[in-house]
């Protein structure tokens, strides 16, 4: 087993603070205040880390901890904005840093050689940690960013008392369609609609998967004792679902939203009439 | 007599890699840029995206993931777009049963496949059990 030739580091702490902290700002880190809490938490732990271990520093127990701190300091640098790049830079600085306390403290060449290879393979792993870590951040708020368009993307609007509309913007997907039937039937239920219109002008194809997840978001609604229809109907969409054969006959359909709300009115046995100016 | 050969020249030219999808949407977004770029109808680019997004959700469904290659066409009379679905899927079994409408062997409506040769003005299928399917369709700007 190779020898842990990092545990000279620990007697050194502070004046490998010092080396760091100024290599930090030397190169352009401007807020070294806010980092000093952190950097020497980090430090005293590595450090610790370094001087408990028999072999390689990787394997020790302590080092599980280290690795802990510094996933948890650059998630936290992160979101105070510092780029990936600065975050490596944070460790490639402390590495500095460290070799040279190493360089002053050691002179066989070979064994300090041996000792920077400690020092590299401890800390190459860590900025690799960092980069994860930074990652695993964006990958959070892209998901998170999924959930809520998916959210607001199938708005229901109850148009008027028993008539609830439900624009759809964008492709209908599986997924996406699973989410528009839910958020419908569940409002048929708690508004007590009788009439629901799909209004599909912003769908840019309709291709026979679209029409299929409509038809069947159409039964769906009709087994819940209310009314489907579908609004929004563009020309062009027309003759595509024409000569794609697609058979929609059994569904109402309107060109547009106002006519679709027309129908729902005759349905409800209202009218609308204009007010006579006496 | 034999029957006169149409040329056609290609003049630009993509490929895409189709594995998820997440891939539809672009995909029939840059099949729209062509469309638009020669100056196509909203009929014919709808009818165009529409019978793009059907057999790229085969490719997808089916053929388990390809790739498309879309071009922009010209047969000196008329400018077309071009689109070609490769996949290395299993093939299809009997593709008479599969041009037929309302023949399926998922659980949709069975209309992608005929429903999209009538779509477009050329459409040709290649296909081996086991050594995938070549969709090729073309739309004419002015067919």
């Amino acid at each position: 087993m190779q020898n842990n030739l990092l545990s000279g580091l620990k007697e050194h702490e502070n004046k490998l603070l010092t080396i760091w902290s100024q290599l930090l700002i030397d190169g352009g880190s401007d807020d070294g205040a806010v980092e000093e809490e952190e950097s020497k938490e980090f430090a005293s732990l590595f450090l610790k880390a370094a001087a408990a271990a028999e072999g390689k520093i990787q394997d020790s127990q302590e080092f599980e901890k280290v690795e802990d701190l510094i996933v948890g300091i650059a998630s936290s640098r992160g979101k105070r904005g510092f780029s990936p790049r600065e975050n490596a830079q944070y460790l490639i600085t402390f590495k500095e840093a460290a070799s040279k306390i190493l360089s002053e403290l050691i002179k066989d060449p070979e064994q300090l050689f041996d000792a920077n290879l400690q020092l590299n393979a401890a800390l190459d792993n860590m900025t690799i940690l960092t980069f994860e870590a930074f990652m695993r951040g964006r990958e959070d708020i892209i998901s998170r960013q999924v959930d809520e368009i998916s959210e607001i993307s199938t708005p229901v609007i109850t148009v008027w008392e028993g008539v609830v509309a439900l624009p759809i913007i964008g492709t209908l997907d599986s997924s996406r369609t699973q989410i528009v039937m839910e958020n419908l039937l569940q409002q048929i239920v708690d508004t007590g609609s009788s009439i629901a219109i799909l209004d599909i002008s912003g769908v840019p194809a309709v291709d026979s998967l679209v029409a299929q997840h409509l038809i069947k978001t159409v039964s769906a609604t009709r087994l819940m004792g209310a009314e489907c229809i579908i609004s929004g109907i563009r020309p062009e969409i027309a003759q595509t679902v024409v000569h794609l054969g697609i058979d929609l006959t059994g569904i109402i359909t309107k060109a547009s939203l106002a006519s679709a709300l027309k129908t729902a009115f005759d349905m409800l046995q209202l009218s609308v009439v204009k007010r006579k100016i006496v | 007599m034999k029957s006169r050969i149409m040329t056609t020249i290609s003049n630009s030219k993509e490929e895409a890699l189709i594995v998820k999808e997440q891939d539809v949407v672009p995909l029939r977004n840059r099949v729209k840029e062509y469309g638009v770029k020669i100056g196509m109808s909203i009929l014919n680019q709808t009818k165009l995206i529409t019978a793009t997004s059907e057999l790229v959700r085969n490719l997808l469904k089916y053929g388990g993931g390809g790739k498309v290659i879309i071009e922009s066409v010209s047969n000196g009379r008329d400018n077309g777009v071009r689109v070609t679905f490769i996949d290395n899927g299993p093939g299809i079994a009997n593709v008479e049963l599969a041009m037929k409408d309302g023949y399926s062997t998922g659980k949709s409506l069975g209309l992608g496949l005929p429903g999209t040769k009538r779509l477009v003005n050329e459409f040709d299928i290649k296909t081996e059990l086991g050594n995938g399917t070549t969709v090729t369709i073309t739309k004419w700007k002015n067919g």
